[in-house]
């Protein structure tokens, strides 16, 4: 079963540093951190203290509200310090590696005789689950609440994304045992979403019990929020449960090997980048270990001295400004490197020709050029400034949403309003090009993230 | 370049918190933006950001005015030279129209960006750009004979009350260029309408020639007179408000915010063709002689009908927000501005009333469209 949607809003940003599709570094690493702020609304209990040896596999800490959630180490090693921020807040495990990974050894039910309730304790008990997200509010899910539908994108749209494609050709058999697991979880079905140019080729469209889609479309295409909105968009009151393919490739490892392996191949780019390309990691790596990646020297035609480097983790609509060294988000599967931008630019804001700015308005020359790719820096570009303008946002959101007002409602902390208006359906990713294209510098994502988080608060 | 940077760099700390002229905070701001893209970074959110800012899009609609109001400089004293009997050459011409109206465009700024600052100082923000298309606009709809006192007391009003009341730029109701001419209007009635007011030096009865009469097409049409040919109304070249004349000058203006994308095509295209519909209902309802029979596409260039549905209708805080609503926006302003023109005679131009009316109705229109929106979202189907 299969149909075709057609987007026809939304935006590729050109920028430029694609990662070639080779692996050029397979990483083992000598140290890692596990943030328990990568997970929304997590009050994590820890389970280890310093000095701690564990194996990968071995639980970290836990959600204080639902217990069962296990958050697991990813490698083998030495709890080395547990860094906490303001108001003692648990910022970052960090873990000394071994050199090989060692793994806690579970014992796995087989997949294909298993029922679902063993299926789930498998899953929470591995670690897995933390990388399951639910929408509403993109949080980890219930055990007790079983998804109308499970949704997987098989493509990342956002600004030089991995090719998934490529990063897990590798892994197709894993990721056909994982589907056959997940399609025990729901009734309503798998549903991956393929991008129409290229879903004959994809490994993915093989894959069997589960429902495809074929998205046409620039960025956010790719996002799972913009593919349930088309498919099986979220009421009030309904869950689905997302996923991301790599961790469908893990559960595939989890139930044939027993492990929790977590491996998987990210691609480092940017306009920053040296030899963009794909390394071979666990989430949680520190960016020292891909410094021959970082360009310190900048454009070697440049007469002035080099821009410094953001170190993004993740990719430049949603990722997490880290720093140097910074470690490599739970959900991310790529790092950006790009030039800071702070510096002045006389009557910038007026020049008629910024050859090396980019911009969706036309008042500016960059549509001349559609395939340009742009060195973009991380200059605001301009004043923070109340709503002005309308209509932009709804050029790059393709779905059926007032952004405008759903940010007011959010504003207002009217509950009801965002209800009615949409938020159960939307995650902070969905509205990253409104952010990014907003000419009053609005932090939409920002505004998003805290309704969600009010209506966790209230709602529960 | 490097040395006022080094400069602003020097004398920033005395504005900055702390410093003794920190007090004038915005102002300090305003000016290093102008002259410099301020260094800030992104720290939230998308780590990247569109070139697009609003100084660049209120700028975009600044040069789009320019050839409404270098038209509105040559008719200026085109017109005047036409009512005294002197030549008509061009320089000359122009540069009388110039000295007329580049008074009025200094006193508006000053006036209006005076209080911006003051009231962005008081609150400690930055200084908005609203204003710089707000000046711009309002020397442009009002009489060139309009005396500059109560040009500026009307400035004045609308950015006070029209804008600052409610929270400065982005969240005020109505278009305060509009306010100020409704002010103007209704305060001062007997110097924004009449015989007199349209054409500089007339007031004041400057050595008239026999037959010649002020008074705009729009007045003419009341009163059951002959208008221009449609021809002339398009080129611009009759007696109005400095910047309104002109169809074809505003059409240019017109073209460049459309092509930058900046004001609404829906909006625009709306207008005209609710204006236009109900033109022609009327035509085919008139009587022989009377205003209804006008043909309709003349009211698309009379008055300030073009100059509301580009400059004005347009304006993204005071019109509607929904893009499905924009169209009944537009299309009402169209509809209402010709219906007040020809039903009631006390005002000759509709435009600015029926502009300022639907800005009041804006935000209902919008309303029903969302809520559209949310009964779909209530109705829809649970799954495929």
């Amino acid at each position: 079963m299969s149909d075709h949607i057609r987007l026809h809003k939304g935006l590729n940003i050109p920028l430029a540093g694609d990662a070639q599709t080779q692996i050029t570094k397979r990483i083992s690493p000598d140290k890692i951190a596990i943030k328990p702020t990568d997970f929304k609304a997590l009050n994590a209990k820890l389970l280890v203290k310093e000095g701690d040896l564990v194996k990968a596999g071995t639980p970290i800490f836990t959600d204080k509200s639902r217990p069962y959630i296990n958050y697991c180490s990813p490698v083998s090693g030495k709890i080395s310090e547990i860094f906490r921020g303001e108001k003692r807040k648990l910022l970052e495990i960090r873990i000394d590696a071994d050199e090989t990974i060692e793994y806690l050894q579970l014992t796995t039910p087989n997949f294909r005789t298993a029922t679902k309730q063993e299926l789930i304790e498998t899953l929470l008990e591995s670690g897995l689950w933390a990388a399951f997200r639910q929408r509403p509010y993109g949080i980890a899910p219930d055990r007790d609440i079983e998804p109308k539908a499970i949704f997987i994108s098989g493509f990342d749209s956002s600004p030089l994304a991995p090719d998934l494609d490529f990063a897990l050709k590798a892994d197709i058999e894993q990721i056909q045992i994982g589907v056959d697991i997940l399609s025990k979880l729901t009734a309503g079905g798998v549903h991956i979403g393929l991008h129409a140019t290229n879903f004959a080729s994809s490994p993915f469209h093989r894959l069997g019990k589960v429902i495809t889609h074929t998205f046409d479309g620039v960025h956010p295409a790719g996002n799972v929020g913009v593919q349930i909105h088309h498919v099986s968009p979220v009421n009030k009151g309904e869950v689905v449960w997302t996923l991301d393919m790599y961790t469908v490739a893990a559960i595939g490892r989890l139930f044939t090997k027993g492990i929790y392996d977590v491996k998987k191949l990210i691609a480092v780019t940017g306009p920053r980048a040296h030899k963009p390309s794909y390394i071979e990691c666990v989430p949680g790596i520190n960016f020292s270990s891909i410094s021959e990646y970082v360009n310190i020297k900048g454009d070697k035609n440049a007469k002035e001295q080099p821009l410094p480097i953001r170190y993004i983790s993740g990719n430049v609509l949603t990722g997490d400004n880290v720093g140097k060294d910074g470690y490599l988000g739970f959900f991310h599967n790529q790092i950006t490197l790009i030039n800071e931008g702070n510096y002045h630019e006389m009557f910038g804001w007026i020049k008629p020709f910024r050859m090396k700015k980019f911009s969706i308005s036309r008042s500016y020359f960059s549509w001349l050029f559609p395939k340009k790719r742009y060195s973009l820096d991380t200059n605001l570009n301009g004043g923070e400034r109340a709503f002005v303008m309308t209509g932009v946002y709804e050029k790059v959101l393709p779905m059926d949403i007032y952004p405008l007002y759903l940010f007011k409602a959010i504003l207002a902390e009217d509950i009801d309003k965002m209800e009615a208006l949409g938020i159960y359906e939307v995650v902070e990713e969905d509205f990253a090009l409104c952010e990014f294209v907003c000419p009053s510098k609005a932090e939409i994502q920002e505004i998003i993230s805290k309704g969600i988080n009010l209506m966790i608060k209230e709602m529960s | 370049m490097k040395a006022i940077r080094k400069l602003l760099d020097n004398i920033k700390p005395t504005f900055s918190k702390g410093g003794k002229l920190s007090f004038l905070h915005s102002s300090f701001d305003a000016f290093e933006t102008f002259l410099f893209v301020p260094d800030t970074v992104t720290h939230k959110g998308t780590h990247i950001r569109d070139s697009i800012d609003l100084k660049r899009t209120m700028t975009m609609v600044i040069i789009a005015l320019m050839p409404a109001l270098l038209f509105g400089m040559w008719n200026t004293g085109y017109q005047h030279n036409l009512s005294v009997g002197a030549n008509l050459e061009f320089w000359p011409t122009f540069f009388y129209g110039f000295l007329k109206v580049l008074p009025m465009v200094i006193v508006s700024y000053a006036v209006g960006l005076g209080i911006e600052f003051a009231a962005a100082q008081i609150r400690g923000h930055e200084v908005n750009e609203g204003y710089l298309v707000t000046g711009m606009l309002i020397p442009l709809i009002m009489p060139v004979d309009l005396p500059l006192w109560m040009l500026a007391l009307s400035v004045a009003f609308a950015v006070i009350i029209g804008k600052e009341v409610f929270g400065g730029t982005g969240m005020n109701i109505w278009n305060p260029a509009l306010l100020a001419r409704a002010f103007a209007f209704y305060a001062y009635p007997s110097f924004m309408s009449g015989d007199k007011v349209w054409i500089a030096g007339l007031t004041k009865g400057e050595g008239v020639i026999d037959g010649f009469s002020g008074a705009t097409p729009l007045a003419n049409a009341q009163a059951g007179l002959d208008i221009p040919t449609f021809n002339d109304m398009f080129l611009g070249i009759i007696p109005g408000s400095v910047g309104e004349t002109s169809t074809l000058a505003i059409l240019i203006g017109a073209a460049l915010l459309l092509f930058t994308g900046i004001a609404s095509w829906k909006i625009m295209l709306s207008v005209f063709a609710g204006g236009l519909l109900t033109g022609l209902l009327l035509n085919v309802l008139a009587t022989e002689g009377s205003y209804m029979a006008v043909p309709a596409w003349n009211h698309l260039v009379m008055g300030g009908f073009a100059f509301g549905a580009v400059f004005m209708a347009t304006d993204p805080v005071t019109g509607s927000q929904t893009e499905r609503g924009k169209w009944f926006y537009g299309a009402l302003i169209g509809a209402v501005a010709v219906i007040i023109r020809v039903f009631n005679p006390g005002y000759p131009e509709g435009m600015m009333l029926s502009i300022l009316l639907l800005n009041t109705f804006a935000p209902l229109i919008d309303y029903v469209v969302v809520q559209g929106g949310i009964k779909r979202r209530l109705n829809r189907a649970v799954i495929k």
